[in-house]
């Protein structure tokens, strides 16, 4: 009898583990998509095939060295590249399976979906209100200035920054600290109710308190939003990301869950650049 | 594998691993003399086990010390943060082995008897020949990394066990054979169960490394026998 019950016990705790590895390699549905993806910037070939899928509520992260190609492809996800007259954009960038080059597209409507947040903050010189009320109003989110506040107010909450603001909207934004300024930014994305975020290095021009409040405020606006992220520094791939994908002269050498990539990554060139080796 | 961009990095992972084969040394020459001085009774060499062994202790304390330092300044990540957390469990094993080379030692003064001429001493001998094996064998491969090596410690593990068990029935037989050898007979117990124990720190060692070479845990399912299955036969299984 004993014995058949300690063995039931071992069963259940194989299982349980079973369970806990499972967790891990959940795989949430594809928000994005990029397939065979090829820049160029005029004869110069910056992308090579890139296939990268960008998970639902997830946070997936691109790192490598400069030139490498990460700004590149998340430039590509909401079309920033045709800003640019030289660059070339070939293969496909699905959002919900639908081709966000299909000429088709409305690119303004395409950039309220998936929004972005740059490595300067870069506030309108207006005021913190205008900052964040700009984008819902020429979207037309908003049918009275009571909505509109409304926005407004709930933008800023979602950014960590109402409390501190609330008693001065009237006040430019530009006034504001850095790290308050890239939480405005924030807002100002998050205001015209986006479905991806796109962030290039949000946190290179900020102290490690600000930095740490963005990376907090990361995490919790993954639970309503998609969000990639370019950033140099490793520890917050590590610390903000569920994928990570590692790009290297263009190409997308490795991705993977963050854990993964972080404790036992596939490829020795991802080794060598997490661990700071020569590549 | 060392050529980090920070050298300073490269020279403290390389301490952290010369400092985990040093202590290797000292734990397996404290055992094999643990071993000894139960053998023959060699009072002098317990002493000088019971002795060294607080020099293992401050080893590992120092390693447990330097490997915080550099996750704290250094964050290291992949094969290094694998080489890092290998190094603190193994010293943490070693420092286990050391204990209980000294428990050994300790009993060698207690028994006050040569076991060469004896039967049992045979057998203990024997056992802690094949247990010294391994960790031997493992701190070997923690040099070369060969994984073969350590996948085969793992599974020698249960040699050590069934000798530990056959030692067990023996012991039992002589206590109730006479009961003035309880004495010794205890403390010769304990001896065997602590070598099998060496022999279990030399498996947990080998899983450790492997983990810390490829990234990938050894099985955790492996045969396992102790004295409990002795007389098991009696005892109804439902």
């Amino acid at each position: 009898m004993m014995k058949s019950n300690l063995a039931a016990v071992e069963n259940a705790s194989t299982s349980e583990m079973g369970t806990v590895s499972d967790i891990s390699s959940v795989v949430s549905p594809i928000k994005m998509q990029g397939k065979d993806v090829n820049v160029f910037y005029g004869a110069k070939q910056a992308l090579f095939d890139v296939n990268l899928d960008i998970r639902k509520n997830q946070v997936t992260a691109l790192i490598g060295p400069s030139g490498c190609g990460k700004s590149t492809f998340l430039r590509c996800l909401n079309r920033m590249n045709d800003t640019i007259d030289i660059c070339r954009v070939q293969g496909d960038i699905l959002l919900d399976g639908e081709d966000v080059y299909n000429p088709q597209i409305d690119v303004v409507e395409l950039r309220a979906r998936v929004g972005m947040v740059f490595q300067k903050p870069n506030p309108f010189p207006k005021s913190i209100f205008e900052n964040v009320a700009y984008g819902p109003r020429i979207h037309g989110l908003a049918r009275n200035r009571s909505e509109l506040e409304e926005i407004v107010a709930k933008s800023l909450q979602r950014a960590g920054l109402f409390e501190e603001v609330k008693d001065r909207l009237d006040e430019p934004g530009t006034g504001l600290s850095g790290g308050q300024q890239q939480r405005l930014c924030i807002a100002r994305a998050i205001a015209v109710s986006p479905e991806v975020i796109l962030m290039d290095e949000p946190c290179s021009a900020l102290d490690p308190i600000a930095t740490a409040r963005v990376e907090e405020l990361i995490d919790e606006l993954r639970r309503k939003y998609t969000i990639v992220i370019v950033t140099h520094s490793m520890q917050q791939a590590a610390r903000v990301s569920q994928r990570t994908a590692f790009f290297h002269l263009g190409q997308l050498v490795e991705e993977g869950n963050t854990d993964d990539i972080f404790t036992n990554p596939k490829d020795q060139r991802t080794l060598d650049y997490i661990t700071g080796r020569f590549g | 594998m060392n050529n980090h961009i920070v050298s300073a990095f490269n020279v403290e992972l390389k301490d952290v691993a010369s400092r985990v084969v040093e202590m290797g040394g000292l734990a397996e020459a404290l055992s094999r003399d643990a071993v000894h001085a139960l053998i023959t009774n060699d009072v002098e060499t317990a002493r000088k086990v019971i002795e060294a062994d607080k020099r293992l202790d401050a080893m590992q304390a120092d390693l447990e010390n330097l490997c915080i330092s550099i996750i704290a300044r250094r964050q290291p990540v992949a094969s290094d943060l694998r080489e890092v957390i290998a190094a603190m469990r193994v010293s943490n094993d070693l420092e286990r082995v050391g204990d209980l080379a000294k428990n050994v030692a300790k009993r060698a003064l207690a028994i006050e008897t040569s076991l060469k001429a004896m039967e049992l001493g045979v057998g203990v001998e024997h056992m802690s020949e094949l247990a010294l094996n391994q960790l031997k064998d493992t701190l070997d491969a923690y040099t070369t990394g060969d994984e073969r090596t350590l996948k085969a410690v793992q599974l020698r593990d249960k040699e050590v066990d069934a000798l530990y068990t056959s030692i067990f029935r023996q012991l039992l037989t002589y206590m109730m054979e006479d009961p003035r050898n309880i004495s010794m007979c205890a403390h010769l117990l304990f001896c065997a169960k602590n070598i099998e124990r060496i022999g279990d720190h030399a498996t947990n060692i080998a899983e450790n490394i492997y983990y810390m070479f490829t990234g990938n845990h050894l099985p955790v399912e492996r045969p396992k026998t102790d004295e409990l299955d002795v007389g098991r036969q009696n005892v109804p299984t439902e």
